[in-house]
């Protein structure tokens, strides 16, 4: 069990020092818009196995499915793009017409095609993510060295095994990397969608407690917003470590 | 028996059309050791992957068998000039990767991959990513790879070039070895005249970019491994340096 110490301690050790600034913080400002860290905790432990916790999954089933879908969209296009000359040259100015005008804007489309329930909410989020990945896996195929490229393909190797041996384990760094950057890209949309016509998810539960004035049930779902993206990194990092061992040599 | 008919190769460059190769003749026949050596850029690399069906001449052709040579062909194995290895994977995966991609049975594979391993000495090192393993691990993770297909046709670009002198030797005895045991053709591409002269039945001259053949040298002594110590070695190895610098 050595690597679960080895990641518990850090974030033991970044628990304290954050714990210990916000301290400071709450002491010098001195408001109820920033209670101490103890009466936060106090607030999540009491109710982290009620309604926050039913909050909590609720968040995290969200995110995990829009993270699985932006991923089993975005990686086969962007190997297509990366190693297909045509297909780039057809689907990339299409992707940058598209990419930087923010999402969150086709709402009202998204929630006439999706409904109100959690199918918009889904939805957005993936589509927003789709396009980081979609990018960074259409870089890292396009750059992988000719040399794999000539010796696979003197091995013999089909479209499927070419995929399969080279271009996945090639990118997979890459799309890992994206993976990172995505989380924090999904939980910023996640509070957005949480916070209209539902009354499941972190970001409903931050924003019901704000209206209440009930500071320490707020803070205690911005815990909860911190845990869940801490935990979906070290997702990654075990993702990471097993999958492209290779790297870390 | 391999044939190479007028073959001319050039690259399509931002500064017009580059020719690599211009009107190469030769003949390979098969279960020969032939050895390609020519200075830097003469196109050595191209006239392989030409052999390997990676790369298409601007005109003249390949015979192999009698027929036109069209794509990659199975019976054929090719080590690149960096090994072609692949970092993902291990020693073992690498090595045996070709005859998976052929289908063959998982117990088949093993067994060949383990034979071959064993005999160059890199079975227990099977575990280590490239990264993990010497210059000459590598390379005979390479040659394991490629002769675990039983090829009939091996290419080989400058297997042994980034090596130590000792090891460089000890793996020319090596492949030496597995030639002779197992009777492929062999195209082997250097730019060292030991090498050619040590590994070569035929040793072929190119002369520098855009590269035509300019001699090729008969060496009937190549075959045993105290060769290098001989006279006749010594006078084979000078044959071959006047012809390249005939060419200066
Ligand atoms: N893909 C390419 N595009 C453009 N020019 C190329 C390409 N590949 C090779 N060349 C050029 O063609 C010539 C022959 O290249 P090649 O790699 O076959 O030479 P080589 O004899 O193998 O050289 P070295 O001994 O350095 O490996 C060189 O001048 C090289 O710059
Ligand atoms: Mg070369």
């Amino acid at each position: 069990m050595k690597p679960m110490r080895s990641a518990a301690q850090p974030y033991t050790l970044a628990a304290v020092a954050l714990a210990a600034g916000w301290q400071v913080a709450a002491t010098a400002l001195n408001t109820e818009a920033l209670p101490g860290p103890a009466s936060v905790l106090v607030s999540f432990a009491r109710q982290v196995r009620g309604p926050l916790g039913i909050h909590f999954a609720v968040s995290a089933y969200r995110v995990l499915v829009s993270l699985a879908l932006a991923l089993v969209t975005a990686v086969p296009w962007g190997i297509a793009m990366g190693r297909m000359r045509r297909t780039d040259a057809l689907l990339s100015p299409l992707v940058y017409l598209i990419y930087p005008i923010p999402k969150i804007a086709f709402l009202p489309l998204v929630l006439l095609l999706f409904g109100i329930g959690d199918g918009s909410r889904i939805f957005l989020i993936a589509f927003i993510l789709f396009f980081q990945i979609l990018v960074t896996t259409r870089d890292a195929a396009r750059e992988i060295p000719r040399e794999y490229i000539l010796s696979m393909r003197s091995l013999g190797a089909g479209r499927l095994q070419k995929a399969f041996h080279l271009v996945l384990p090639a990118v997979l760094p890459k799309i890992l990397t994206s993976l990172r950057i995505g989380i924090g890209t999904a939980i910023a949309v996640l509070f957005f969608v949480e916070s209209f016509a539902t009354s499941t998810g972190l970001g409903y539960f931050i924003l019901d407690a704000w209206s209440r004035l009930d500071y320490e049930s707020m803070y205690a779902g911005i815990v909860g917003m911190g845990l869940l993206g801490a935990v979906l990194y070290e997702f990654v990092e075990v993702l990471d470590r097993t999958l492209c061992r290779w790297t870390k040599i | 028996m391999i044939r190479l008919e007028k073959i001319i190769v050039t690259y399509r460059t931002d500064a017009g059309i580059h020719e690599a190769l211009a009107g190469v003749d030769l003949a390979i026949e098969r279960g020969t050791s032939c050895v390609i050596i020519g200075p830097t850029g003469c196109g050595k690399t191209s006239l392989l992957y030409l052999l390997a069906g990676l790369l298409e001449p601007a005109s003249g052709q390949v015979i192999l068998d009698g027929r036109p040579l069209s794509g990659v062909r199975r019976q054929t194995s090719l080590i690149l000039q960096q090994h072609g290895l692949f970092p993902w994977k291990n020693a073992l995966a690498n090595a045996s990767l070709g005859l998976g991609i052929r289908g063959a049975a998982r117990e088949k594979v093993m067994g060949t991959t383990r034979t071959l391993m064993e005999k160059m000495g890199i079975w227990d090192v099977r575990r280590s990513y490239p990264a993990q393993l010497s210059g000459g691990q590598r390379q005979r993770v390479a040659i394991a790879r490629s002769l675990a297909t039983d090829p009939d046709l091996l290419l080989m670009d400058e297997p042994f070039s980034a090596l130590d002198a000792m090891t460089r030797e000890s793996l020319q005895e090596l492949f030496l070895g597995l030639w002779k045991e197992r009777s492929f053709t062999s195209v082997l591409v250097t730019h060292s005249i030991e090498e050619a002269a040590f590994l070569g039945n035929r040793i072929v001259v190119l002369s520098p970019r855009p590269g035509r053949v300019l001699g090729i040298l008969e060496n009937p002594e190549m075959g045993d491994p105290r060769y290098r110590l001989s006279e006749s070695f010594h006078l084979m190895c000078s044959g071959i340096r006047r012809l390249m610098e005939g060419s200066r």
